[in-house]
């Protein structure tokens, strides 16, 4: 082999960046469950099925906003035909009290930072 | 026709996924990533080290600037290297921003049918857009695989975000790959000259890496996933304890096999121009030439007889016929 001295070298550079996440995640013992979540109390139902809102509700609060705002349309009913106002304070932190044991959780751990809460208000009652 | 032989092969990757993940998730959600990469890392190794084993006769940097000299003379550094320095600038450049594709010409008729070269700088600008794009949108990915989540990732993704336009933010790099590769792809399917030189292998990677964007946009803004649960696979991957939790959708399913199929394709195609790009002895030697010998590794040792030692050896005959000889006088 010719030029090992730069080649190999190189090339353990790159094999150890590219798993890197591998050798990282297994001597940090990382793992691999989603973070728990502080749910309502004295409810069980979100206002649409828990895995639609999973994946979702980012779209849902858009449509909500737009309605809301634009089209002063503020009653949501759902596909259960319960009626909800369009809020995401008064409505989303209305049962999802402690928005950082709820929202800010799993969106730390996803990488999200919405910024909606450089105008809307999270309520007083959770921890801050 | 070309182009359409790479859609077909793309296109049933894509059915492979949709059906064999309806029936057995487990072998791709865990099987054919690992055997992927595994193929991937390996097949890199393999192809570095077989081009390691090439020799390099001589010493061919092709350069284009005056290289160094007389003290007076100004060397341009970058374009004609003569240290290990300069040639690392001068790969940087390469690697970075796509030096030598910037000075890209293309041929065109006049109306009055004379041949001229014009500088072509819209294929470097699409390159361009297109790797960075691909870098930084490979980059993001980093948070399905890390917890927590580097804040250098997060602030990538932040600026990759920075229009905040839409829900969810629309992300710079999605609108600029799609752009390039489209452009890539029309260069090869409009352009009679490129499109002649078009193999089957030049599109399908573009189509497949198509397909792995679209996926991906399709994933972010129309048939939304669960992205918790996408983490809780790619972070059980990387542990070693694999775990498929429900709520994959197809279009990831689909998605995921497209990256397998791209990953574990590298090492056998012209992709491979990854590594390849740093073994070029036209970039990566220096121009010295005349001041360092390179010796070719190649040389098979060849029995040398000179003038001196021939001289010597015939002496007394030369000597005795009045020859003159350079030896001796
Ligand atoms: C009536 C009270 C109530 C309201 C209003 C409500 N939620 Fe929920 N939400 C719940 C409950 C209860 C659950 C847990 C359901 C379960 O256990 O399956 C839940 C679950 C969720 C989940 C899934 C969490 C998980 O387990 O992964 C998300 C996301 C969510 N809610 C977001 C929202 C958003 C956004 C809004 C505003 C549009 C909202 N919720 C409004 C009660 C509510
Ligand atoms: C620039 C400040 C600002 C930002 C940022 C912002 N909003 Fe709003 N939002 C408002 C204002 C002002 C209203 C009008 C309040 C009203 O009419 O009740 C509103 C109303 C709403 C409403 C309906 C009314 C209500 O009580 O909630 C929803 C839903 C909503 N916003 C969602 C969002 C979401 C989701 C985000 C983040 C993606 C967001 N907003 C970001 C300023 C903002
Ligand atoms: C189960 C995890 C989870 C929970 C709980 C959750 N979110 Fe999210 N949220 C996400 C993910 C993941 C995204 C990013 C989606 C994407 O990028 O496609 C997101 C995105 C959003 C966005 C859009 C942000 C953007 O910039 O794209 C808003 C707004 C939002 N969430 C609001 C909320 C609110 C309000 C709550 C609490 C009531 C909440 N979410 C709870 C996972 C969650
Ligand atoms: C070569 C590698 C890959 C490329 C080029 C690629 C490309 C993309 C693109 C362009 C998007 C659109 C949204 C964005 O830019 O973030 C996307 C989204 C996505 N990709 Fe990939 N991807 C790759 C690998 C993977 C892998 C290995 C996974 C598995 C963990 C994955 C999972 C996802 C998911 C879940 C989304 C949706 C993200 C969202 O909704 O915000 N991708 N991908």
């Amino acid at each position: 082999m010719y030029d090992a001295g730069k080649i190999v070298p190189g090339l353990v550079l790159f094999l150890a960046v590219v798993t890197f996440p591998f050798w990282l995640n297994v001597a940090n013992g990382t793992s691999s469950a989603a973070p728990k979540l502080e749910l309502p109390k004295g409810y069980t139902r979100c206002v649409e099925a828990t895995p639609v809102m999973r994946a979702t509700h980012m779209e849902l609060l858009n449509r909500w906003r737009d309605l809301a705002v634009r089209h002063a349309n503020r009653v949501f009913t759902n596909s259960n035909g319960q009626r909800y106002v369009r809020s995401l304070t008064g409505t989303c932190l209305g049962c999802h009290r402690d928005k950082k044991q709820f929202c800010d959780r799993c969106h730390g751990y996803m990488g999200v930072t919405p910024y909606c809460w450089n105008c809307h208000v999270a309520p007083k009652g959770g921890a801050q | 026709m070309r182009a359409v032989q790479a859609l077909t092969v793309v296109l049933l990757l894509i059915a492979i996924a949709w059906g064999g993940a309806a029936l057995i998730p487990a072998v791709f959600a865990v099987a054919v990533p690992y055997l992927a990469l595994a193929v991937f890392l390996l097949g890199i190794t393999l192809h570095i080290l077989a081009w390691a084993r090439v020799p390099v006769p001589f010493k061919i940097p092709s350069v284009c600037g005056q290289q160094r000299s007389l003290p007076w003379i100004r060397q341009q550094r970058l374009e004609s290297p003569f240290t290990s320095w300069q040639v690392a600038g001068r790969m940087a450049l390469e690697i970075l921003l796509f030096r030598s594709l910037f000075r890209n010409t293309r041929s065109v008729l006049t109306p009055k049918q004379r041949l001229v070269y014009q500088p072509d700088k819209v294929l470097w600008l699409g390159a361009l857009a297109f790797h960075w794009s691909l870098l930084v949108i490979v980059l993001r990915h980093l948070r399905f695989f890390l917890q927590p989540i580097p804040r250098s990732i997060q602030l990538l993704s932040a600026l990759d975000g920075v229009f905040q336009l839409l829900v969810p933010t629309l992300l710079i790099t999605d609108v600029l790959i799609l752009g390039a590769l489209l452009y890539l792809l029309g260069r090869r399917l409009f352009n009679p000259l490129v499109r002649y030189v078009s193999l089957p292998a030049d599109f399908f990677p573009l189509l497949l890496i198509l397909g792995i964007a679209i996926t991906g946009i399709l994933m972010r803004y129309v048939d939304k996933v669960d992205l918790t649960a996408v983490k809780e696979l790619a972070l059980s991957l990387t542990v070693f304890h694999p775990t498929v939790p429900h709520g994959l959708s197809p279009l990831f399913f689909i998605h995921l096999f497209l990256v397998s199929s791209l990953i574990a394709y590298i090492p056998f195609s012209k992709l491979m121009h990854v590594g390849g790009v740093f073994l070029s002895p036209t970039r990566n030697l220096p121009n010295n030439n005349r001041a360092r010998r390179h010796i070719n590794p190649w040389n098979h040792p060849v029995p040398v007889h000179t003038y001196a030692e021939w001289e010597e050896e015939f002496h007394d005959k030369l000597k005795a016929a009045g020859i003159p000889m350079e030896g001796d006088d």
